[in-house]
C-alpha cells in the first residue's frame, strides 16, 4: 500500500499543487486547502480508474473517499483485493 | 474614440513638444484620423483623433477663444446639443459644433461640477491657464481609460500606459500587489495598476494638479436603496423609456453607427431599439465560433432575420485566438485570465475594415439589471445556508450551470462541500464574490518570490474594503453583489479588457446604452425582487423589452460570453496545435528569465494542458494568466519599443506652439497579424 500512497502523493503534488511550495500532509483536506474543485474531483476519479482499473460509482464520489491522501488510500483499500495494493 | 496624453511640470520647466508627440504616437490606433499637440510653457497636451462628431471643426487640443482654457478629450458627451443650447443661453459663444467645445464652456461655466451635467463616456484634461491648474475627469462607469504618473517634479497622463512608457524617463516594472489583485479580482483595484507608480483614475472620479499637489475625488456613486414609490408596471415603463432614450442619444454621430449582436438578450434589445428609432439601414456584427460549445450564431441570425440588418459574421477558430493573443495583451495592458477579449479584438478589426468607426453594444445590462450567474449563485448559497442540511437546495446549483459538465457530474456531498457557506462567509461583505475570488487565488500558487511575498503581506480582500462606500452595509445582499460587480469587474475587466481596449486597438468606438448614468441610477433603485424573480435573471428588462426580441431569445438560458482557452494554444492530444510565441513565453528559460513565476510549476501545468488533462476553469485560467503576464512583461517591459514619431507640421497658439496635422503620419496601429480571416457579409433579403 505504501507504493499506492506514494503514487497518490505524487499525483496530487504534480496535478494540483504543481510542485509548488505548499506542504502536503496525508491527512490534509483537499477542499480545505482549496486545491480540488469540481474538475479536480473528476481528475481524481480518472486517475484512480486509470491507475488501478477501478470502476467508481457516482455514490462513491464523496469527500470521505476522496478528500485527502489518507481518504484515498483508505478508499483504495476497500475497493481493491489486498494483493493488488 | 480618441487618445489623450499630457505632461505638467511643477517647476515651470518648459515641455518639449517632441515628447508629447512621441507619447501620442503610441496611441495612434485610438485616433488614426488626425493628431495634435500643444505646449504652453510647463504644460503639454496631445491628442490623436477619431473623427466622429463635427468632422471639420473638432480638432484637438482645443482652446476657448481667449486661450484661457485648453482641453484634450477622449470620448463623447452625448447630450452636447442640449448643453450647447443651455450654455448659449448663458452667454457662451461657440466656434464649432463639436462636443469638445461644450466641455470647455461647461468648465468655464460650472468649474469642476461641469461633469455632473455630462451624459457620456469620457476621459479628458482641461488646462486652466489663468489658475495654472490641470483638471482631469473620467466618466462615471469607467468606459474610457485614464492613467497617470504623479512624480515629485511632474505629472504625466495618457489614455494608455504605453504612451507613458514612451517617455525615456519612465521605466515600467510589474507591481506585485497589482498582480496579486488581478489574480484575485480579475483586475486591479483602481487607482492601482499592475505597473509600479502608474495609477488609473477610478471611474466617477476627477483629479486636479495645482502647485504640485495632486488631489482626486469621487463625483458620482449610485444609491442602491430601493425606491419604495415604484410599482412594477411603472418601473417597467420607465426602464424602457430610459433605455430607448439612451439608445437615441448614442446614435448621435456624423458617421454611421453599427451594432454588435452577441445572440444574447442585451445586444438584441439595443439593436432592436436602433431599428425602431431610425429608418437608415443598420449593419450588425457578430462573433461566431467553430467550436460549437461557444457558438451563438443561431440566435444572432434569428435577430438578423427579425431586424433585416446587413449582417457581418466573424467566424473564429482556435488559431485566430492564439495568433492575436499577444496583440490583445499589448492593448489590454494587464494580465488576462480569459481569452474572451481576443475574438472581440478580431471583430473590431473587421468592423474597421467594413468602414465603421462606431458600434453600439449591450454591455452593462448584466451589472445594472441583475443578469449574472454570480448573483443567482449567491442567492442559492444563502438559501442553502439557511437550511444547511437540505440536499435538495444544493441541487439548485446544478440548474445554474447547465453549460458546466464537470459540475453536473458532482454528487450532492461534493456540491455541498464546494458551495458550503461557513458562518464567516455569511457575514462577509464579499459573500457573493468569495467563490470567484478564491478560484482566482489558485493562480498565486505559481508566483515566484518576491511576488508571492507581496501577496502574503496583506489580509485577503482588505484592499477591497477600502472601496466600499459608507452606505454599503445598509444595502441588500443583492445590491452589495451588484455594487461589487459594477465597481470592480465592469470597469476593470469587461469594459477595459473586452470593451474599450479591443475596440480602440482598431480605432473603433463602443457605445453602451445600458451604461447611461440615468439608467444606472434608476436600475440601482429597482427592488432586487424585480431584477431577479426567483432565479429568473433580468426579469424587469425581459418584461420591458419583451416585444423587441423573439420569444426564444427571451427565454433562452443565459450563456456567458466565453472563448476557447488553453485548447486555442495547445489543441488536444489528438489534434495538437503549436504556437511558437506562446511556447517560448511559457518555456522554462523565459519563465526563469522574467522571474514572475516558478518554472517547475509552470512546466507541470503546461504538461498537464498538453496531455489534455486540464479540463477545468482553474487550470485554464492559470495558463491564460501566466501566458498573458509573460507577454505583458515581454511587450511592455523587457522589449518595449516605442513607435517613433514622424509627424510634421506646426502652428502657433498664442505664445506657444501647436503641432497638428490633418493626415495621420504616425504610421497606423500596432501589429496586424494574419490577413486570412474568413469574413462573411450577409445581406438579409427577407425583410427591410
Amino acid at each position: 500500500m505504501q507504493d499506492s500512497r506514494n503514487k497518490i502523493r505524487t499525483f496530487v503534488r504534480e496535478n494540483f499543487l504543481f510542485g509548488g511550495d505548499d506542504e502536503l500532509h496525508d491527512g490534509d483536506s483537499f477542499l480545505e486547502m482549496g486545491i480540488v474543485d469540481s474538475t479536480g474531483v473528476l481528475e481524481l476519479v480518472a486517475f484512480l480508474e486509470d491507475q488501478w482499473g477501478l470502476t467508481i460509482d457516482d455514490s462513491e464520489l464523496v469527500p470521505e473517499n476522496l478528500d485527502s491522501v489518507d481518504n484515498l488510500v483508505g478508499f483504495l483499500e476497500r475497493k481493491l483485493p489486498a494483493t493488488v495494493c | 474614440m480618441c487618445g489623450i496624453v499630457g505632461i505638467l511640470h511643477h517647476d515651470d520647466r518648459p515641455i518639449e513638444v517632441a515628447l508629447i508627440r512621441r507619447m501620442a504616437a503610441q496611441i495612434r490606433h485610438r485616433g488614426p484620423d488626425a493628431a495634435g499637440a500643444v505646449v504652453d510653457g510647463p504644460v503639454g497636451l496631445g491628442h490623436t483623433r477619431l473623427s466622429i462628431i463635427d468632422l471639420a471643426g473638432g480638432r484637438q487640443p482645443m482652446a476657448v477663444p481667449d486661450g484661457s482654457l485648453l482641453v484634450t478629450f477622449n470620448g463623447e458627451i452625448f447630450n452636447y446639443l442640449e448643453l450647447r443650447q443651455r450654455l448659449i443661453g448663458l452667454g457662451h459663444r461657440f466656434a464649432t459644433r463639436s462636443d469638445t467645445e461644450v466641455i470647455l464652456h461647461a468648465y468655464e461655466q460650472w468649474g469642476d461640477a461641469c461633469v455632473e451635467h455630462f451624459n457620456g463616456q469620457w476621459a479628458f484634461a482641461v488646462w486652466d491657464r489663468r489658475n495654472r491648474r490641470l483638471f482631469l475627469s473620467r466618466d462615471r462607469l469607467g468606459i474610457r481609460s485614464l492613467y497617470y504618473i504623479a512624480g515629485a517634479d511632474r505629472f504625466l497622463f495618457a489614455s494608455e500606459v504605453k504612451a507613458l512608457a514612451a517617455d525615456p524617463q519612465v521605466t515600467l516594472a510589474l507591481d506585485g500587489t497589482g498582480l496579486g489583485q488581478v489574480f484575485t479580482y480579475w483586475t486591479t483595484l483602481a487607482p492601482r495598476t499592475v505597473f509600479q507608480g502608474v495609477h488609473e483614475l477610478p471611474p466617477g472620479h476627477c483629479l486636479s494638479v495645482e502647485n504640485g499637489t495632486v488631489l482626486s475625488w469621487q463625483y458620482w456613486q449610485p444609491d442602491y436603496q430601493p425606491d419604495v414609490r415604484l410599482d412594477e408596471q411603472r418601473a417597467t415603463e420607465d426602464l424602457l423609456a430610459l433605455l430607448s432614450d439612451a439608445v437615441k442619444l448614442r446614435l448621435r454621430s456624423d458617421v454611421p453607427v453599427g451594432a454588435y449582436l452577441s445572440g444574447g438578450l442585451d445586444s438584441s434589445i439595443t439593436a432592436a431599439l436602433i431599428r425602431e428609432l431610425t429608418t437608415t439601414p443598420l449593419e450588425t456584427f457578430s462573433v461566431a465560433f467553430d467550436d460549437a460549445d461557444y457558438d451563438e450564431s443561431r440566435y444572432q441570425r434569428m435577430m438578423v432575420e427579425r431586424l433585416g440588418t446587413r449582417h457581418h459574421e466573424f467566424r473564429c477558430n482556435y488559431e485566430h485566438i492564439s495568433e492575436v493573443f499577444p496583440e490583445v495583451v499589448f492593448h489590454a495592458e494587464r494580465p488576462l485570465l480569459r481569452t474572451a477579449p481576443a475574438p472581440l479584438y478580431l471583430l473590431a478589426r473587421q468592423v474597421r475594415r467594413e468602414g465603421y468607426k462606431v458600434v453600439v453594444t449591450g454591455e452593462g445590462a448584466d451589472e445594472m439589471l441583475g443578469g449574472y450567474d454570480l448573483f443567482k449563485e449567491a442567492k442559492v448559497r444563502r438559501f442553502w445556508a439557511a437550511e444547511p442540511n437540505s440536499r435538495l437546495r444544493g441541487l439548485l446549483l446544478k440548474k445554474l450551470y447547465p453549460y458546466m459538465p464537470n459540475l453536473q457530474a458532482q454528487s450532492p456531498a461534493y456540491l455541498q462541500a464546494f458551495f458550503h457557506v461557513g458562518p464567516q462567509d455569511l457575514e462577509s461583505p464579499f459573500f457573493s464574490h468569495l467563490p470567484r475570488w478564491r478560484l482566482g487565488g489558485h493562480l498565486k500558487r505559481f508566483l515566484a518570490e518576491p511576488y508571492l511575498e507581496a501577496d502574503r503581506s496583506s489580509e485577503p480582500y482588505d484592499d477591497c474594503r477600502e472601496i466600499l462606500p459608507p452606505a454599503f452595509g445598509g444595502w441588500s445582499a443583492f445590491a452589495q453583489a451588484q455594487f461589487l460587480e459594477s465597481a470592480i469587474l465592469l470597469p476593470g475587466y469587461i469594459l477595459s479588457s473586452q470593451g474599450d481596449r479591443m475596440a480602440t486597438a482598431h480605432g473603433i468606438e463602443g457605445r453602451f446604452p445600458f451604461l447611461d448614468h440615468r439608467l444606472a441610477e434608476f436600475a440601482a433603485r429597482i427592488p432586487p425582487r424585480w431584477k431577479m424573480k426567483g432565479l429568473c435573471e433580468k426579469h424587469l428588462l425581459k418584461q420591458a423589452a419583451g416585444r423587441l426580441v423573439p420569444e426564444e431569445i427571451l427565454q433562452r438560458p443565459k450563456q456567458p460570453y466565453r472563448a476557447p482557452e488553453a485548447v486555442a494554444f495547445f489543441g488536444t492530444p489528438q489534434h495538437p496545435l503549436h504556437n511558437a510565441y506562446a511556447d517560448d513565453m511559457l518555456s522554462a528559460a523565459q519563465i526563469e528569465n522574467y522571474g514572475v513565476f516558478q518554472p517547475e510549476a509552470v512546466e507541470r501545468l503546461v504538461s498537464k494542458v498538453r496531455s489534455g488533462r486540464a479540463i477545468g476553469a482553474k487550470d485554464n485560467m492559470a495558463l491564460v494568466g501566466i501566458l498573458s503576464t509573460q507577454i505583458l512583461v515581454d511587450r511592455l517591459i523587457r522589449n518595449f519599443r516605442p513607435i517613433e514619431d514622424d509627424s510634421a507640421g506646426s502652428a502657433v497658439f498664442g505664445d506657444t506652439k501647436i503641432l497638428g496635422s490633418g493626415e495621420p503620419s504616425y504610421g497606423g496601429g500596432v501589429g496586424e497579424p494574419g490577413d486570412t480571416i474568413p469574413f462573411q457579409t450577409v445581406t438579409n433579403s427577407t425583410t427591410g
